[in-house]
């Protein structure tokens, strides 16, 4: 790629960093050039976004409707699945379905409750409502 | 202040590798590294999957550039891992006490300085810590064009992470970096082993017979799921052009490392070729990420099997690149 093609498309995913790509200069040298966006790449992950916050929503209303516990609606908040949670905190993904279960997440124990804080990043009480906006 | 010269890179590895060890006495620039450490390469694992999507990989393992780095080169790396935060956290204070850069592997995602658009659960990042202020760390991320500043809390969540690739704290710096290499013998061999594995791998889901096999996934993605299948697509060009690629999924760095090398053997004319030859290709794949993208956008039916064949041609090209590495003789 020329270095003047190196595209400057102020990618909002990019936050307002730069990104560094090789390019060919003047002279047939390639070099690193700085990048401020590409569309095409913000497009690849917005769409992988988008999915996140679809799958967040959809958790939002099942737990607004006492179908799930709030466990559920933070797990996809912190762009987790079922995959990472279980092997952020060491738990089977039978027993943190279990915990999805409003009645069960009710009487969860301390403890259980400190290690799924700790690998969301969550403190005890967020994790046991769901926030009032949706986020 | 620290010494320390932060340089912007494209790839967190092989921007830490260079960074550290110009900073013990040993200029080689982040294509250096890269070609040295054999890093380029393809890969597609059906079979295991990352937050639901399959593994694509257009360079090593991770780690596989410090460890290749370090066999290649002779060097002498210490590698720390810990199983408690705590002690992880005083070790790192330690070595910077003791005036070391030190390299961590962390997760991306409870990094605070990252766009929080880009925080996703990937847990094989590099950076360089090389100083603490009160309760931060100075960081020379590679990815980013300044130095940045982070709360302990925050790296050391990233450091601790559990799960897939888990960096168990990670910490790395050298011990031992010989002060002059004959360089030129290291990259003979690698040149020839990156060509050889990308034309002759015995496996069908690595080198140009993983990119055969990913555009024959492609094709097939017509009677999927829809939802799944633009996923899918936006995976493919996420992991060729944002996680620090360099642009190209690698294949302009390499272009860079060619070129770089090159001029080490007298401006050798098939070097030179074959550094023209892969930026070529390069732009190929940028091509197929813009067709791919439009695709994604588009309210229209996705023609699956003219971007599968876009793959196909890319291998196609790239394997003449890779017939003309293996004409280099030295």
């Amino acid at each position: 790629m020329d270095i003047k093609s190196v595209p400057q498309d102020e990618s909002s995913t990019y936050a307002n960093n730069k990104k560094a790509i090789y390019a060919v200069d003047e002279d047939g040298k390639v070099k690193v050039a700085t990048s401020s966006g590409w569309e095409a790449e913000e497009t690849a992950t917005k769409e992988a976004l988008y999915d996140l916050q679809a799958r967040a929503k959809d958790a939002y209303e099942l737990v607004k409707n006492g179908q799930k516990s709030p466990l559920y609606f933070h797990m996809y908040d912190v762009r987790m699945d079922l995959q990472v949670l279980s092997e952020s905190t060491g738990f089977f993904k039978w027993t943190i379905k279990r915990d999805f279960k409003p009645e069960k997440f009710a009487k969860i124990s301390l403890k259980r409750l400190k290690i799924y804080a700790d690998a969301m990043g969550r403190d005890i009480n967020e994790l046991q409502q769901l926030p009032k906006e949706e986020s | 202040m620290s010494k320390f010269e932060h340089r912007h890179s494209a790839h967190c590895e092989s921007g830490v590798m260079s960074a550290m060890l110009r900073c013990n006495g040993l200029d080689l620039s982040e294509p250096m590294v890269f070609g040295l450490s054999n890093a380029m390469t393809f890969a597609y694992l059906p079979f295991l999957k990352l937050g639901g999507m399959p593994l694509i990989a257009y360079r090593s393992m991770p780690k596989a550039i410090i460890k290749n780095l370090q066999k290649n080169l002779k060097l002498k790396m210490k590698l720390e891992t810990f199983s408690d935060a705590a002690k992880g956290q005083d070790r790192l204070d330690a070595l910077l006490q003791e005036g070391k850069i030190v390299g961590a592997q962390t997760s991306v995602y409870w990094l605070e300085y990252f766009p929080q658009e880009m925080r996703f659960h990937f847990n094989a990042h590099n950076l360089i810590v090389y100083a603490k202020e009160d309760d931060e760390y100075l960081i020379s991320d590679p990815v980013f064009e300044n130095p940045v500043r982070c709360s302990s809390k925050s790296l050391t969540k990233a450091r601790f992470v559990k799960g897939v690739m888990a960096p168990k704290g990670l910490l790395y710096y050298p011990q031992y970096v010989p002060e002059t290499i004959d360089l030129k013998p290291i990259i003979q061999k690698n040149i020839k082993k990156t060509a050889k594995t990308m034309l002759k791998t015995p496996v069908p889901i690595a080198g140009l017979r993983g990119i055969k096999y990913l555009a024959k996934s492609i094709s097939k993605l017509k009677s999927k799921d829809k939802r799944y299948a633009k996923l899918f697509l936006a995976h493919i060009v996420r992991m060729q052009e944002e996680i620090g690629t360099g642009g190209a999924g690698f294949r302009y760095i390499y272009a860079s490392f060619l070129q770089e090398a090159s001029e080490l053997f007298d401006n050798n004319s098939v070097l030179i070729e074959a550094s023209k030859m892969l930026l070529e290709v390069g732009d190929k794949w940028r091509d197929f990420a813009l067709v791919v993208a439009k695709a994604l956008k588009s309210k229209r039916e996705i023609e699956y099997s003219q971007i599968a064949d876009m793959l196909e041609n890319i291998a196609d090209e790239e394997a003449k690149v890779y017939k003309k590495m293996l004409e280099f003789k030295g």
